[in-house]
């Protein structure tokens, strides 16, 4: 059984309540099909468990398959020095199927973000240390493929659909209660 | 599942097609620890993205010096369209006639099947296993317990070479 072996911290882009009893980690790939999907899933999810759901997002561009992949986290890195992580990372995927340098410089003006400084971050490759860090604690957890998800630091092995991940996460709040009870 | 070789076995030599017209036999990776990774087909889904991982994982593999090889049952000329659509940067080898003979002698074939398991080997610099795993056909068995493998074998020639060299002095 894989396990999360990069503990969620201060470098993570966090969504939720920071004291929820339930964390998702998901690694994932901008243009790979399967996370676009899991995109809308995610934010289901989100909205389903309020907060109760902390949701933590981290890369692993598969960048030989993907040329896309990496230009697009590390636009999301840009963003999100400014503290725009989020609204690149949900633009990145809705508009996933037309990817490509000149659509992140568009989204990058769109969120007041100048594009020839995004031109040049990535020119200068300034944010690919974090995202090869993301991308290397993924492979030491055992990220086999994108996406992956884990829940409280066990890695989820059902489909990456509504119903199953609402299953797997209601399991682990339940557990969580248990434990709280039993500790208090 | 075939039972694959253990730790401590040495590794069977074998020299394969690497290309159409290229071969590459085992022994000459003596002195770098390889990484055999042995997966059922070219174009099959799952093993893409074990491929495609290995591909982006590779600097890794290349701070321990390790060597990746794949190897299938399929034909150079399929293995050749298949790296090249995937952009792979590491060889495949080919198991290819006698069908399946390398995958046999590492307990690595399936029979009812006619193709490789999805099994894993670590060797070291002399050529002796040093870490197996047997992944269920159709599941990708990541990274992670290669790696491991790799870093337990350089610390272990860490303080083997310090043995050794304490031995000198004394």
């Amino acid at each position: 059984m894989a396990n999360l072996k990069v503990p969620v911290g201060p470098a993570d882009h966090t969504l939720g309540d920071e004291h929820a009893p339930v964390t998702v980690v998901e690694y994932g790939d901008y243009e790979c099909p399967h996370c676009g999907r899991a995109h809308p899933v995610v934010e289901a999810l989100r909205k389903h468990f309020g907060k109760q759901l902390k949701f933590v997002y981290r890369h692993f561009p598969l960048t030989q398959i993907h040329p896309m992949a990496e230009p697009a986290a590390e636009a999301a890195e840009f963003a999100g020095a400014t503290g725009h992580f989020w609204e690149m990372h949900n633009e990145i995927f809705e508009n996933q199927p037309s990817l490509s340098l000149p659509l992140l410089a568009e989204l990058a003006q769109a969120l007041g973000l100048p594009s020839e400084d995004l031109l040049s971050a990535l020119e200068s490759r300034e944010f690919l240390p974090a995202i090869k860090e993301d991308f290397l604690g993924g492979v030491r957890s055992g990220v086999n493929g994108t996406p992956t998800f884990f829940i409280n630091g066990y890695r989820y092995e059902g489909l990456n659909e509504f119903e199953d991940l609402v299953e797997a996460i209601d399991a682990e709040l339940l557990s969580a209660k248990t434990q709280h009870r039993r500790a208090g | 599942m075939a039972r694959i070789l253990a730790p401590g076995t040495p590794a069977p030599d074998f020299t394969l097609s690497v290309t159409p017209d290229q071969k590459l036999s085992l022994r000459d990776l003596r002195g770098q620890p390889v990484v055999l990774a042995f997966y059922p087909a070219d174009w099959s889904p799952v093993c893409g993205d074990q491929m495609a991982l290995y591909n982006e994982i590779l600097p890794e593999f290349q701070k321990y010096k390790a060597e990746v090889l794949g190897i299938s049952v399929d034909g150079a000329w399929c293995h050749a369209a298949f790296a090249r659509a995937q952009h792979l940067h590491f060889p495949l080898l080919s198991d290819f006639e006698p069908k399946g003979a390398v995958a046999k002698t590492y307990g690595a074939y399936r029979e009812q099947d006619g193709f490789c398991e999805r099994a894993l080997f670590v060797i070291d610099e002399k050529g002796v296993i040093f870490w197996s795993y047997c992944s269920p056909v159709a599941v990708n068995p990541g990274a992670d317990g290669i790696l491991e493998a790799l870093e337990n074998l350089k610390e272990k020639r860490q303080s083997h070479g310090e043995l050794e060299g304490s031995r000198r002095a004394s």
